[in-house]
């Protein structure tokens, strides 16, 4: 039987549903073209930050530029910098060096809070020739007088704003703690995104009892992460016309096959890759042709979505009846 | 040839114009920064870096030595195999050439070194220009040419480098350091095909040909007996002979082609003229102009400009003259004690008497010394002194001498007035941009504009908090005034602090404009400004603006940057351009200069210059002073010294130019702790103590760069009558019960940098954000502050049970370095107060030239200072050459002061009381105690002496009793000195069995002249001569000292580990032979957040980029391990350290892979130390071997 893993994201043809999520993983060439020779369909790079875009350029003022002029023995204390690519332009110059080497599409991804000059960008991305871009939209409400509603207006206006500077495909990365996902998607969607990434998963604190300090902390994903993503995208895929990618707690072969089922078009993975090394996309792809052979699929378009919430024999599995059977497991 | 009807314009300075002619012309360059030289060989390192090519499609290479002597050396061998070799270099670099110089003249080898004209260090250092350092080089034999304005600079160098072949001698091509050496001009660029024009290819393959090469094997570099070698040396007369007319051919072939016009002496002024004036350099311009007014006003002057100076050609000379000339007064920029005259005048006086034109009289002036100014002013009061009868025959000008009289006076209020030269101040602050976008400025107007434009910036001496000073003058003519601007049409303030310190308004003129950048509106702004202030403003009809430049700034997103505000209010304001011509003008450049960096960086500034445009205010002038107007505070507080009130104040309200000569001591000689009287109140927020939360660790004295915090402790009672608001609480302390322990900032002396708050180790339990050191705005009146500080500093001093050699202990001991003009943050600072905290009341320090000396001892004030019986560091500086030797030297002679004592005590032992005797023979054990009772037990010697007459040895012995308490020389400064240009001096200070201790403050940069490489630069990292990333690991200086096997060393970085830091000055002050210290400084050449220095010096050696070691060679003795590894194994990866640090992560932005294949070798060049270290420490445990006996042969020199 031929099966044909082919799918559309974005607007972009793909070889197959799988690539590897916006992750240090394409920071390295060597490693790019391991993933792309184990069959990734496209490239997510590593967020550019919007805080380094703005602030790679403060840092040259603040500790080189602010120096300079103002002693008579020393101009400068750094080399001219007009032959540095500070900040940014490094991002762009990987961009388009792995436009160079890559036979597949690379997708550019921008992360950044609130709307502010960084936003250009995105423009500057698509010159250097990325094939889209994903936004990652990274939003915590930390002052209680922003309401929900305002958090998702500036999300909206970033998003409007480099709608205007690119004529590449935009994919919005959200946070699975919106209170109404569908309502934004359908927002997201007149704003002119392509696609929806669900979701990213966000740096929570750790206390160090030790030092007595907060840091950051990202943990890999767990194979329990994929239940929120199946959920959003089983209730979506029949409710929008936007690509719907799958991100975050796919761990094996059958995580692919499930996302795909909900109605994912794409299927990211970070977390298992950086474990268990490039290969493994491999492996999984392999493996869902094997599904699908078994299942007698012959295409990712046939499958995909067959047990979104519109087709699945019991739609309230993705609603609360669901939950209330589970709380009846347990006490039983 | 085809003249080039329409040249390219640019607007740049000398020390560019330069280096673009020579990087054109030339193969190899071998360099050394020198102030004010340096920005030619970072130019031509850039451009090798960036791989442009010369004229004959080649890029040359650039190399860095030790020292101008390597450059020199390794010159000497590029042009002795042919190549085309060039250099810069100025004052004490020049000199450590000409040994070579000799050489490379003598060997007749085609070369130009380009000289920044610079003072040579006397009796005292100076940075700025004369020409003292290329007269000392007229013996060499080299042709020396010098050019006086930018233009000129350029079209010198491209004749040098031509005359250089065609004639074989080498060329000294010079200008003035500062004055045209840094000054930026409008000028006709000279492009490829103009050079190309004059230096042709046969002359090139011509010298290329005379290279060594063993395919045509000839010798040079013979010795010669007496037999030859007179004759020998003769034989390159024809040679010499031949220079001017090389030098008359190359200006023909330049005038040819650019139709600018030149000779070997130039005369300008009244065909008629009686009283001419001869001159070399930028002075010429100043003249030229001057005798253009003085002749426009009935007198017949005029001006001979000396182009070549070597070889002086009299007849050319005499040509240039007008036949009608009675009197010559002839300036040297130089001075030379014990002359019948300077050289230049010799020179002028031997060329007219061998022309038998003995009937014209000739005077003799030196000017313009370490860039004093030279004024039109100054330039009249010349011609007026030489049309007296009785006209001084030797003079100075420019100064008052009330000692020899030997000034002529000048009426400082003589301006040349041109109405159609607008001339702009502006008073900035160093950090502020002021003088960034002034550069910029000028551009814009030189590039997009008909006009003129000329800038010059004046800087003083600090590196925290130093004022800057520009001088712009733009006009529709040439613009040829190489002196300050006094009839300023526009006057701009960045900084609102100096309007309280000194009068920006005495370089104004009547009706100027006169811009504040202030916050509020303009009435309350007019409200605050000084009394004497406003009324200068109503007297001399000032126009005002007030524009809160901060607010700006801050609203456009760019926080304290205000130079794109303030630069955007200058070109509303001045009319130099039509305003919205202006506007556009700096949009189009901000869009040039940030369009790369994407839409956000542009948006902030076109935002901070729209915002500039909204916010700036016009100050409606009252008819009078404001009723309630405070008058400027005094300079120096009413009680400082009468020295202090007489000279140092006045330099200090930059009122130096009028101090007369008798005001200093002829040798050199200064008061020492001056900076307390100068409260330069530059933090924004400074540190406060919450006495409750502190537990008295001292960690933030230590740290304080600027010893602004300080800690005591005294008894409680002490703190009676204490004023309000003086915090205190109990001493942790079991033995001292009534004790109390308090914590004082000098608010006022404060720099900001919050070093004390991120050290300080004491946190709020409940709000562990809290220490117990916050920082906080500072006062916006001080004197509060200033009485607490008053009464803190009468406190009794600490007991000694507290003077522990610990951390604390240390930090309880006044520091005699206070107050430096360092860097906010500064990372060396805190090492050299340790030292004066530890020894400074027996503290000889040898200073290396560098940030240390600067900060150490430049003019107006100087930090280090005594202790209350008056006793601190004995200072001083030689050069940055010889640092170790010359602190060899000092301590060789005090040991012959203290032997001779000891000899004396010894012979008028029986008459002297025996208990004194027995106490000043005893060995001293080198603590506090003894120092103590041995000075007391001198003080009754003195006193017996006395007893005894005029006995000679009781006299003798009187004067040399002091040196019975023996001195720790400590031979201080940075990398460059140690590592790369004194490190043959040092390693024979290392090898001698002298008592001296090296303290290297190692930055791992050259850090004064602006972060160029040094052998202690790191792997990975950028520097200037290093832009691509220093390929090859540092110098490991700990482990060659350690191989000497007599020698104490350590390594210590405070920020990491300062038990270990005050543990290794203990014991190398107790090392009985050499001792060094190494120290890890952390540096704004390093592109750090300067608060986070001691978190990267932790890095640092936690990353095990720099381990820490103490090696005590006597330990073996004492069964003790000789190596002592104070740092763990690495245990974080090197890039953890290197991430915060611009300097590595520069690489990373331009060349990613290259940075990441040096990351990597770096990372196992971490390994391979740790390992030599752990080796070392392994093998330390032979018996000690004895302190080495020093070599007492020296060789013969071959």
């Amino acid at each position: 039987m031929s099966i044909d893993l082919s799918t559309r994201y974005l607007g972009l043809k793909l070889k197959n549903p799988l690539m590897p999520g916006a992750s240090p993983l394409c920071d390295n060439l060597d490693q790019v073209k391991r993933l792309e020779d184990a069959g990734a369909s496209a490239v997510v790079m590593h967020s550019l930050f919007a805080e380094q875009i703005e602030k790679d350029g403060a840092a040259w003022n603040r500790h080189a530029l602010r120096w300079e002029n103002s002693f008579a023995e020393a101009e400068s204390f750094f080399p001219k910098a007009d032959g540095y690519t500070l900040g940014p332009d490094e991002y762009l110059a990987r961009v388009a060096r792995l436009k160079e080497v890559c036979t597949v599409p690379v997708i550019a991804s921008l992360n950044g809070t609130r709307y502010g000059g960084w936003v250009g960008h995105a423009a500057l991305i698509e010159q250097a020739g990325a094939d889209a871009l994903e936004l990652n939209a990274y939003f915590l409400a930390t002052d209680p007088d922003e309401s929900g509603e305002a958090l998702e207006e500036g999300l909206l206006d970033i998003v409007r704003a480099v709608r205007e500077r690119v004529s590449i495909p935009i994919a919005v990365k959200l946070s699975p703690f919106h209170t109404s996902v569908g309502h934004l998607v359908k927002r997201l969607e007149d704003a002119g995104v392509e696609g929806v990434v669900m979701f990213n998963r966000l740096f929570q604190p750790e206390i160090d009892v030790d030092l007595l300090e907060v840091r950051p902390k990202l943990e890999l994903s767990t194979p329990e992460d994929l239940r929120v993503r199946l959920r959003w995208i089983g209730l979506l895929r029949d409710q929008t016309g936007v690509s719907l990618a799958g991100s975050g707690g796919v761990h094996a072969p059958a995580d692919v096959v499930k996302l795909i089922l909900a109605g994912a078009d794409a299927v990211q993975s970070v977390s298992a890759l950086l474990r268990r090394g490039p290969q493994r996309l491999g492996d999984w792809l392999g493996e869902l042709r094997n599904w699908m052979e078994e299942h007698e699929y012959e295409s990712i378009s046939e499958m995909k979505g067959a047990l979104c919430m519109a087709r699945c024999p019991d739609p309230d599995a993705y609603e609360r009846g669901n939950y209330l059977r589970t709380l009846q497991l347990w006490r039983e | 040839m085809i003249k080039t009807l329409s040249p390219e314009l640019v607007t740049l300075d000398a020390n560019e114009a330069v280096a673009h002619v020579a990087y054109s012309l030339s193969e190899l360059f071998a360099i050394y920064p020198i102030t004010p030289s340096t920005p030619m060989g970072e130019s031509v390192d850039e451009w090798s870096a960036k791989g442009r090519k010369n004229l004959w499609n080649h890029v040359p290479e650039v190399v860095e030595m030790q020292s101008e002597g390597g450059a020199a050396g390794a010159l000497h061998g590029a042009l002795q195999a042919g190549t085309r070799a060039c250099s810069f270099t100025a004052s004490q670099g020049l000199l450590l050439m000409i040994p070579n110089l000799y050489k490379i003249v003598g060997e007749l080898h085609p070369f130009v070194l380009h000289v920044t004209a610079r003072t040579l260090a006397t009796h005292a250092l100076s940075i700025f220009g004369d020409h003292s350092d290329v007269m000392a080089c007229r013996q060499t034999g080299a042709a020396m040419l010098c050019s006086r304005s930018v233009q000129e600079a350029q079209d010198f160098a491209a004749v040098a480098h031509t005359a250089t072949l065609t004639s074989r001698v080498p060329f000294i091509h010079f200008f003035d350091g500062f004055r045209t050496s840094h000054e930026i001009q409008k000028i006709a660029k000279l492009s490829n095909e103009d050079l190309l024009s004059m230096v042709d290819d046969e002359l090139m393959a011509s010298a290329r040909s005379r290279g060594l090469t063993p395919d045509k094997p000839e010798l040079r570099g013979t010795a010669q007996n007496p037999d030859v070698f007179f004759q020998a040396r003769e034989a390159c007369n024809p040679f010499h002979d031949a220079v001017a007319d090389k030098v008359i051919a190359a200006f023909a072939a330049l005038a040819e082609r650019t139709g600018r016009s030149y000779n070997l002496f130039d005369y300008e002024g009244a065909a008629d003229a009686t009283d001419v004036t001869v001159v070399m350099g930028s002075a010429s311009e100043t003249l030229s102009e001057t005798v253009a007014a003085l002749n426009a006003a009935g007198r017949k002057t005029g001006v001979v400009t000396v182009r070549l100076y070597r070889p002086f050609i009299a007849p050319a000379f005499l040509a240039a003259l007008p036949k009608s000339v009675k009197r010559i007064a002839v300036l040297d920029r130089t001075k030379e004690p014990g002359a019948l005259g300077e050289p230049l005048f010799l020179d002028v006086v031997t060329a007219l008497a061998e022309a038998g034109r003995s009937e014209i009289k000739v005077i003799g002036g030196r000017y313009g010394l370490g860039s004093k100014e030279f004024t039109p002013a100054m330039a009249k009061a010349v011609y007026d002194e030489l049309a007296l009868p009785d006209a001084r025959r030797r003079f100075t000008v420019g100064i008052h001498d009330d000692v020899t009289n030997l000034s002529v006076p000048f009426d400082a209020s003589w301006i040349l007035e041109d109405d159609s030269v607008r001339q702009a101040v502006f008073y900035g602050l160093g950090s502020d941009g002021t003088v960034g976008a002034n550069k910029n400025s000028i551009k814009i107007i030189g590039e997009s504009t008909d006009l003129n434009a000329q800038g010059y910036f004046v800087y003083d001496s600090k590196k925290s908090g130093a004022m800057t000073v520009s001088h712009l003058r733009f006009g529709p003519k040439p613009i040829r005034a190489p002196y300050l601007i006094s009839g300023a049409d526009f006057v701009a303030c960045h900084h609102m602090p100096f309007v309280e310190s000194m009068d920006i308004l005495t370089v104004a003129r009547p009706g100027a404009t006169l811009l504040l950048n202030a916050y509020g509106e303009p009435d309350a702004v007019w409200a605050r400004l000084p009394r004497e202030m406003q009324q200068r403003i109503i007297d001399l009809k000032l126009e005002v603006y007030t524009l809160d430049a901060s607010k700006v700034a801050r609203a456009a997103g760019m926080p304290g940057q205000i130079n794109t505000v303030m630069q955007t209010a200058f070109f509303a304001l001045s009319k130099v351009l039509p305003r919205d011509e202006a506007i556009a003008c700096i949009k189009q450049a901000i869009k040039k200069t940030y369009g790369r960096k994407g839409d956000a960086v542009v948006a902030k500034n076109y935002a901070a210059v729209d915002g500039a445009l909204d916010a700036l205010l016009r100050l409606n002038v009252p008819g009078q002073v404001d009723v309630n107007a405070v008058g400027r505070p005094p300079v120096v507080p009413p009680a400082a010294p009468e020295f202090i009130q007489r000279v140092t104040a006045r330099m200090m309200a930059g009122e130096g130019d009028l101090l007369p000569v008798s005001a200093f001591i002829p040798d050199g000689t200064w008061p020492v702790g001056t900076t307390k009287f100068e409260k330069r109140r530059l933090a924004e927020f400074v540190p406060q103590w919450d006495a409750s939360l502190c537990i008295q660790c001292n960690k933030c004295v230590m740290v304080c760069p600027h010893a602004v915090i300080r800690a005591n402790a005294c008894p409680m009672a002490a703190l009676e009558g204490a004023p309000e608001g003086f915090q205190s609480t109990k001493l942790r302390s079991a033995e001292l019960k009534d004790y109390a322990y308090t914590l004082q900032v000098s608010a006022a002396d404060c720099t900001g940098c919050s070093l004390c708050h991120e050290v300080c180790p004491a946190r709020d339990k409940t709000d562990l954000k809290r220490k117990a050191l916050m920082m906080v705005p500072a006062p916006a009146d001080y004197t509060d502050d200033q009485i607490r500080w008053d009464f803190f500093e009468k406190l009794p001093e600490a007991p000694a049970v507290l003077l522990q050699d610990t951390v604390k202990g240390s930090q309880f001991r006044a520091p005699k370095f206070e107050f430096s003009g360092a860097c906010a943050g500064c990372g060396e600072t805190p090492y050299i107060k340790l030292l004066t905290q530890l020894f400074g009341d027996h503290l000889v320090m040898a200073n290396a030239t560098g940030c240390s000396s600067i900060y150490g001892g430049n003019l107006p004030t100087t930090p280090y200072t005594t202790d209350r019986c008056g006793r601190g560091p004995a200072w001083s500086n030689s050069l940055f050459e010889d640092n170790a030797e010359y602190g060899l030297g000092l301590r060789a002679g005090l040991d012959q002061f203290s032997a001779q004592a000891k000899n004396l005590l010894a012979t008028l032992a029986a008459d002297l009381p025996a208990d004194i005797v027995e106490r000043l023979q005893a060995p001293e054990t080198y603590t506090d105690a003894d120092r103590a009772e041995r000075r007391a037990a001198v003080d009754r010697l003195r006193a017996a002496l006395a007893a005894m007459g005029d006995r000679p040895e009781a006299v003798r012995l009187a004067g040399l009793a002091d040196n019975l308490v023996e001195k720790s020389v400590w031979i201080i400064g940075g990398d460059g000195w140690a590592y790369d240009i004194d490190f043959g001096g040092l390693d024979h200070v290392l090898a001698s069995n002298k008592k001296v201790r090296i303290l290297v403050l190692d930055t791992e940069v050259y850090s004064n002249t602006g972060g160029q490489n040094s052998k202690s630069t790191p792997m990975g990292a950028v520097a200037k001569f290093a832009a691509g990333g220093k390929a090859a690991d540092k110098k490991d200086m700990a482990m060659i000292a350690a191989q000497y096997g007599h020698v104490y060393v350590a390594r210590v970085a405070m920020g990491a580990k300062d038990s270990q830091t005050v543990q290794a000055f203990i014991e190398a002050e107790a090392h009985p032979g050499p001792a060094i210290i190494i120290a890890y400084a952390h540096c704004i050449a390093h592109g750090i957040r300067m608060a986070g220095g001691l978190t990267q010096q932790k890095l640092a050696v936690d990353s095990g980029h720099w381990p820490l070691m103490r090696h005590n060679p006597l330990n073996a003795a004492e069964g003790k391990p000789i190596t002592v590894l104070d740092s763990a194994a690495p245990k974080v990866p090197l890039a953890q350290y290197t991430a915060n640090e611009l300097r590595y992560q520069v690489l990373r932005k331009m060349k990613p892979e290259h940075a990441e294949a040096l990351a990597q070798r770096a990372q196992a060049a971490v390994a391979t130390r740790r390992a030599g270290y752990e080796a070392l420490a392994a093998a330390g445990k032979p018996a000690a071997p004895a302190p080495a006996t020093p070599a007492t042969e020296t060789p013969a020199n071959a």
